[in-house]
């Protein structure tokens, strides 16, 4: 193949092509730390991967093979929304899993919640256990 | 060469979809099958750009931005209300 003959399209369709099958390799990377990892916060760990990088990759191949440049907008646009819930439901679900145990503490390097909890429990009269005070 | 990628991404998103399927059919408390669910909105998401890239259309684009909201709103829904309910804590 003589650097000649290659034109642009040709290399733009590449391009697009290998960001077409990263992106959807991150798919089938989120779903293997799904079925692999031991507790909710390592798999909430591995299931962002599609939802930002894998979703970047993809709505740029969208980009490169639509060949105009007014869609660059649209797309940056359908991404930043993206940005912008994935947070917010993540730190739902993590919150929600903390509150109802559902992590491994051993497995955890640092736990900076454990002793803001401790003493808010300690100020409003609850043990750790979230049972009112007895003594 | 698209016809090649198609099949490939193809193949590829179909296993994480049965992935995700087993993890929601398997996952032992309701958040980790919230987490699966928004994994398969995001495969079913991935589908779609794919299909718009390979036949050079945008009329998905609505739908995208569709999945994620209803993904927000169902993973940011279910995990206010869970609640824990095993005899054990930490066996996850």
């Amino acid at each position: 193949m003589n650097p000649e003959t290659v034109s642009g399209d040709t290399v733009i369709d590449a391009v697009s092509a290998v960001f077409m099958v990263v992106g959807a390799l991150m798919s089938l990377g989120a779903a293997i730390g799904l079925l692999r990892f031991p507790d909710l916060m390592s798999r909430m760990h591995a299931a962002t991967k599609p939802q930002v990088l894998g979703l970047f990759l993809l709505l740029c191949a969208v980009g490169l093979q639509m060949r105009t440049w007014w869609v660059w907008p649209v797309l940056v646009v359908a991404w930043i929304f993206q940005l912008l819930t994935v947070p917010v439901s993540a730190h739902m679900v993590g919150r929600a899993g903390y509150r109802t145990k559902h992590l491994h503490p051993e497995l955890l390097s640092a736990d900076e919640l454990e002793a803001v909890v401790q003493q808010a429990a300690g100020e409003r009269g609850f043990n750790e256990d979230g049972e009112p005070r007895r003594d | 060469m698209m016809p090649i990628v198609l099949a490939v991404t193809a193949v590829i998103l179909s296993l994480a979809a049965g992935g995700a399927i087993i993890r929601i059919a398997r996952g032992p408390s309701l958040l980790d099958r919230v987490l699966a669910t928004d994994v398969l909105l995001a495969i079913l998401g991935a589908a779609l750009c794919i299909d718009m890239a390979v036949n050079r259309h945008l009329n998905n684009l609505m739908l995208l931005v569709a999945i994620s909201i209803i993904g927000f709103v169902g993973s940011v829904t279910v995990a206010r209300f869970v609640a824990d309910r095993r005899r054990h804590p930490h066996e996850s």
